[in-house]
């Protein structure tokens, strides 16, 4: 029988919520990690037990927890005294060990980006912002970090190695941060190509490797950025998030920040052109791609300046022609007094059959559609702030 | 031996509740005091102070005897009453809102 597991994280603690295959029973867990910001949570979809979490404070700073029991219980990975000690007897601890890698990667050390003022800032680790478990190996995971970088564990999570190519291509220094930070915080793998990796970062764009994170190169061409002093520069793009359907990997899906709004690439991000068409306005954050249809896509406009939907009304747009044209998503949505915000990594699909939506508000929402966004129901109103929405389809 | 207490959300992070004891060789110093505690419990390891430059964060606090050791140098020795487990060290998360 199948089920379906949603992971939530919130600005206190994370949450998991279990429904049935008709997505109309649910069961919601005690808070995990109480009081941490929890900026996103993972299964790995080799082992899907096994449950990366990212757990962050102002006072303590990053931990890195795992599951392996479908979050029952959990482990900050290699704290063990005894599992993991240097030759003079001291821990490593290294599971929320940042350390950014100044070799040179490509040609020189890398240790400064762009300020607000201009000047160049020294790189500082301060978070991370989303893990993405690997395709094929459970034991590998890709963090995306603010201050903006790559790293990946081979170790469930043990120890981290920063993938210093890409800061170190030759756009870092442009790189600025954007009012929330810089973070990367859309990681995507083409399932076809273990070799191929898609990255966004606020607010530098977003970046392709082709050969397994070595190399990087800016994949930014045809988005528009009126915020920019220069029409059409290599980098400096508010990405909000990209999603691609994995059936059609070259076929990419942007949300861009205000003045730009969706986009498009045909080419695994070569080119973009803006696909907005009807939609009230050309801003949110998240996007997401049907699971069963490739060209179904959904997206959540927001009012550009209040950052709230338009007109105090939750929709959900619905194209089903890769963009362009859209159509509004409301039954069971509030349609009058809404103000909340639904954030860029706070949307998931379900792969059952009706493909089920879900997304989570910074009122503590979390809604659910079972029939590809046709109908919605809240599945739990009063969670913390919701920062990220995953959601596993299980058999 | 040496009493240490942890805030709410480290106790729970390395499972411990209440005090925590560690045995600590003379002479006692802050550095001294958090390698046991982090060697004892390295989950701990970089939330109290940094990976790498182990600087304290910025968002804890070291109190002991109702003074505020949080700027002295970690090689400072600490009080002979928290050095000979009268009094406890107390790692504290600064005042903020949230």
């Amino acid at each position: 029988m199948s089920s379906v597991r949603v992971l939530v994280g919130t600005k206190k603690g994370a949450f998991i919520i279990t429904g049935d295959a008709a997505r109309k029973k649910w069961r919601v867990s005690e808070p995990h990690f109480a009081g941490w910001e929890i900026y996103h949570l993972k299964g790995s979809p080799v082992d899907p037990d096994r449950i990366y979490a990212s757990q962050s404070s102002g006072w303590f700073g990053q931990v890195i927890s795992r599951s392996d029991d479908a979050g029952k219980t959990w482990t900050t990975p290699g704290s063990n005294p005894e599992e993991l000690k240097t030759p003079d007897g001291m821990p490593k601890g290294e599971s929320n060990k940042f350390v950014y890698n100044t070799e040179p990667p490509a040609g020189k050390p890398l240790t400064t980006h762009q300020w607000y003022d201009g000047t160049q800032h020294a790189w500082e680790f301060k978070r991370v912002w989303h893990l993405e478990p690997s395709l094929t190996d459970p034991d590998t995971v890709y963090a995306g970090v603010e201050d903006a970088a790559l790293f990946r564990s081979t170790d469930g999570g043990k120890s981290w190695q920063e993938l210093a190519g890409l800061r170190g291509h030759g756009t870092g220094p442009k790189w600025s941060p954007g009012a929330g930070g810089m973070g990367l915080h859309t990681i995507v793998f083409d399932p076809t190509n273990p070799q191929r990796i898609y990255v966004a970062i606020s607010a530098a764009g977003s970046f392709r490797t082709d050969d397994g994170g070595a190399t990087w190169k800016a994949i930014n061409r045809g988005l528009k950025s009126p915020y920019l002093p220069e029409m059409t520069p290599e980098v400096g793009f508010c990405v909000h998030r990209i999603a691609i359907h994995p059936s059609r990997p070259g076929v990419l899906y942007m949300q861009l920040h205000q003045g730009g709004g969706v986009y498009r690439s045909d080419n695994a991000g070569d080119l973009w052109q803006e696909v907005n068409g009807n939609l009230p306005t050309d801003f949110g954050f998240p996007i997401d791609v049907h699971a069963h249809e490739p060209t179904t896509i959904y997206a959540v406009p927001m009012d550009p300046n209040l950052r709230v939907p338009p007109e105090g009304k939750l929709r959900v747009y619905r194209s089903k022609a890769g963009g362009n044209e859209w159509e509004p998503l409301t039954k069971g949505l509030p349609q009058e007094n809404c103000y909340i915000n639904v954030l860029r990594d706070a949307m998931a699909v379900d792969s059952l059959d009706d493909c089920g939506i879900y997304f989570g508000t910074t009122g503590g929402q979390v809604y659910c559609s079972p029939d590809g966004g046709n109908n919605w129901q809240p599945i739990v109103r009063d969670l913390p702030y919701v920062l990220s929405v995953e959601v596993q389809t299980l058999s | 031996m040496i009493r240490v207490v942890i805030p709410f959300h480290l106790r729970i992070l390395a499972n411990v509740t209440g005090e925590i004891q560690l045995e600590v060789e003379s002479p006692v110093t802050l550095r001294s005091a958090l390698d046991a505690l982090e060697a004892r419990y390295p989950m701990l390891r970089g939330t109290i102070r940094d990976h790498v430059t182990f600087k304290r964060r910025a968002f804890i606090r070291f109190y002991a005897c109702e003074q505020d050791l949080s700027h002295e140098s970690p090689d400072t020795l600490l009080p002979e009453a928290v050095a000979a487990g009268t009094e406890p060290l107390l790692v504290i998360g600064a005042i903020a809102g949230g």
